[in-house]
């Protein structure tokens, strides 16, 4: 089932990877045509060479004085958005041409193709209040074709209420025209930038589950069980998150799987077992949870139908097996976590259990966490070496090739990978407490996300 | 004066686990944290210090005195809030709740930590003082009960707790009115969802012993807290060995 030759992976394969990935580092080419394998790079370094998009995105002009500040923000999210979807290179504002569009009837493309703004791309448009309704016009032009039509001409709206603020809706729409922006520049990969973040917080006092935007802006609380709150995992469809919690039967407690439904903000029942029960995870269908639990006395995995039915036991170990995630492309491999050969290593299965095979590393030490990626190649794990702290890896599972992403910063653990596979969240130490950071799958760009208490367990949304 | 014996029996225990593994008679197969790197030439003098208190188990509102000593330590820091404190001293204090507290000796020599944990009851005893005093069911609990603590990423039962667990069952064997939680926990290191596992097998491994020792599997429950609920709070081995035990709880009746 996995051709793979896991006894090749190698201080050679690190070093080749660790070459490749440090000469340069560019996703899909601007606009590229066919299929779109946006992960080849990082095995094969296809990209390298290619030029990322240039760029420039203008300051959004606001109509009329109630915009402005709405407009403001719309520009800067927009702005940092494009900047970090790892596939464009944003041309700095010193760099730009004194009048800056808002319609096309302005637009003077030599202006911004020629140097020093050296632009490719130009986006621009403008802000305003028609009744209850934000209205954004945007568009993006290729400036070095000027004949040809827009590549993106639009215009959205929302609408601005008490609950929803015209900042709010700004922010939403500026996160809505760079995902479809970063899908016309990547070959049909669309952004992350209306995606979220669930993690583990206990800035109120106890382990709670909260949910961010990917950028850390809205960060919320939606549990508020107040005992212990760890794992949390979204369902593939964005609708529940499933998580560990700590429930009270009688006068003992113990740790159980819980749920919760983001639709209706409610917990939903789920099944309680003997023993200790922890780290849920979705089959990429939604339809199956596979999780840890002591129910027959020593921890292992088992599965079973969202609908509660179907249990079944899917290792036979002595000893903890636990942290299992899903192949999200296939659905037919779980890697987890055992430490059935002495110290916790990775191991992957089939999802009914059987064609165990441990996935060998150059050295020993704790490997944990595996994460494995949306286009089901790469697994990314926290991994403490010998002689070292732990620090995130990525893995091409074909190749056995290894990319070490953090180091001499803190702890670095619990990677899980964004619906892009070009950013992956994180927890780390290295700031002195423990916050949740985002990187791009290269290992740059490290952007913290959280500040306030201990924040860890984070887990990407889909889109 | 109980708890001045169990010190000292504990010190006895961890002396002779220490010197089996330095011996490496068995447990060559341990991970052992990194070694501290190598010392200067003229090394200087590493601190010591130790704390005690006068009582572990109060009743909420009570107080109870911290008496610690040190040497050759430069600063020595009692936490929670306290601070920093004189070389040797004492202080009273009356926790609101179960506390443990550390102390880090800081020196040219390195650093040495100890703690105590004080266990805060609900409220003021329901005993009726008749002419002699009977201990409460908890006095008795917390005298007689031991934790039995573990090696690093191991949930074998080591022979220090398998004294503490034999003591345990001893106690449990002549009060079968008594029901027990036992908590699992871990030490820092390693993933929250690792430790949950291992926790649970720790709690496991001593629920087994107890069993085997004839103690009915049924007045047992176990639970694993991981690295979630720590009994110390600093980052270094004699801390670490603290977490890493199962940890018995007096079930309510």
């Amino acid at each position: 089932m996995f051709s793979r030759h896991i006894h090749r992976a190698v201080p050679q394969g690190l070093r080749c990877a660790l070459a490749v990935l440090a000469c340069g580092w560019v996703i899909a080419p601007a606009l590229r045509s066919g299929p779109p394998v946006p992960q080849d790079w990082f095995r094969t370094g296809t990209g390298l060479g290619v030029e990322k998009a240039r760029l420039a995105a203008a300051d959004f002009a606001a109509r009329g004085e109630a915009v402005h500040p709405a407009a403001r923000l719309f520009s800067d999210v927009l702005f940092a958005d494009l900047e970090y979807s790892g596939i464009i290179e944003m041309v700095s504002k010193s760099f730009f041409p004194l009048r800056q569009p808002s319609v096309p009837a302005e637009l003077q493309p030599a202006e911004w193709s020629a140097p020093p703004t050296s632009a490719h791309f130009l986006v621009f448009g403008n802000l305003s209040l028609a009744g209850t309704q934000l209205v954004v016009e945007a568009w993006l032009y290729d400036v070095r074709n000027p004949q040809s039509p827009p590549a993106l001409a639009k215009r959205y709206r929302a609408s601005v209420n008490p609950e929803n603020s015209a900042e709010a809706q700004a922010r939403r729409l500026a996160h809505q025209l760079a995902d479809e922006i970063v899908s016309l520049l990547s070959g049909g990969i669309p952004g992350i930038a209306s995606t979220q973040i669930a993690f583990i917080s206990n800035r109120t006092g106890s382990k709670e589950v909260w949910v961010m935007d990917y950028d850390g802006a809205n960060q919320r609380r939606i549990t508020n069980l107040q005992t212990i709150a760890l794992t949390p995992r979204w369902s593939p469809d964005g609708s529940r998150i499933a998580f560990t919690c700590y429930q009270k039967s009688g006068d003992t407690i113990s740790a159980q799987i819980c749920m919760h439904s983001m639709e209706t903000g409610r917990s939903v029942a789920f099944y309680r077992y003997r023993g200790t029960n922890s780290s849920p995870a979705w089959s990429p269908d939604g339809s199956k949870i596979v999780f840890m639990s002591s129910m027959h006395g020593d921890p292992e995995l088992f599965l079973i139908d969202v609908s509660g039915s179907n249990l079944r036991r899917l290792t036979y170990s002595a000893g903890a097996d636990t942290s299992p995630v899903w192949n999200p492309r296939t659905g037919q491999q779980i890697a987890f976590v055992s430490d059935r050969g002495g110290t916790p290593q990775l191991y992957i299965m089939a999802a009914d259990g059987s064609s165990v095979e441990k996935i060998t590393l150059p050295d020993m030490g704790y490997v944990v966490d595996p994460a494995w990626s949306p286009n089901g190649q790469l697994l990314a794990f926290s991994w403490q070496r010998p002689t070292g702290n732990y620090d995130i890896y990525v893995m091409d599972i074909a190749t056995q090739q290894l990319v070490e992403l953090t180091r001499d910063a803190g702890r670095n653990e619990r990677p899980s990978w964004a619906p892009d596979g070009r950013h992956i969240v994180f927890e780390s130490t290295r700031t002195g407490t423990r916050q949740i950071w985002t990187m791009l799958a290269d290992g740059t760009q490290p952007r913290q996300l959280t500040f306030a208490g201990q924040n860890e367990s984070p887990n990407w949304s889909p889109r | 004066m109980n708890q001045n014996w169990n010190r000292k029996a504990a010190l006895l225990l961890v002396a002779a686990a220490v010197a089996l593994s330095a011996a490496g008679c068995r447990r060559s197969e341990v991970v052992r944290p990194p070694e501290p790197p190598p010392a200067p030439p003229a090394p200087p003098e590493r601190p010591t210090v130790s704390l005690q208190a006068s009582q572990t188990f109060i009743q909420k509102g009570e107080s109870v005195t911290l008496n610690w000593t040190s040497t050759n330590a430069t600063e020595v820091t009692l936490s929670p809030g306290i601070g920093r404190v004189a070389a040797q001293g004492s202080t009273r204090v009356t926790p609101e709740a179960s506390t443990t507290y550390s102390i880090a000796a800081t020196g040219p020599g390195g650093t040495a930590t100890d703690s105590v944990r004080i266990t805060v009851g609900a409220g003021a005893p329901a005993v009726e003082r008749t002419g002699e005093p009977s201990k409460s069911l908890e006095e008795l609990f917390r005298e007689n009960v031991y934790d039995a603590f573990f090696d690093y990423d191991k949930a074998d039962i080591r022979p220090d707790a398998r004294e503490a667990l034999a003591r345990t069952a001893q106690f449990l064997r002549t009060h079968p009115e008594i029901r027990v939680i036992i908590e699992g926990h871990c030490d820092e290191r390693g993933s929250t969802e690792y430790n949950l596992a291992l926790g649970d097998r720790r709690a496991q491994a001593a629920k087994q012993f107890l069993v085997s020792l004839g103690v009915a599997a049924e007045r047992i429950e176990t639970v694993s807290y991981g690295k979630e609920r720590p009994f110390c709070f600093v980052s270094h081995e004699d801390c670490w060995q603290q977490n890493r035990r199962a940890h018995f709880v007096l079930a309510k009746p």
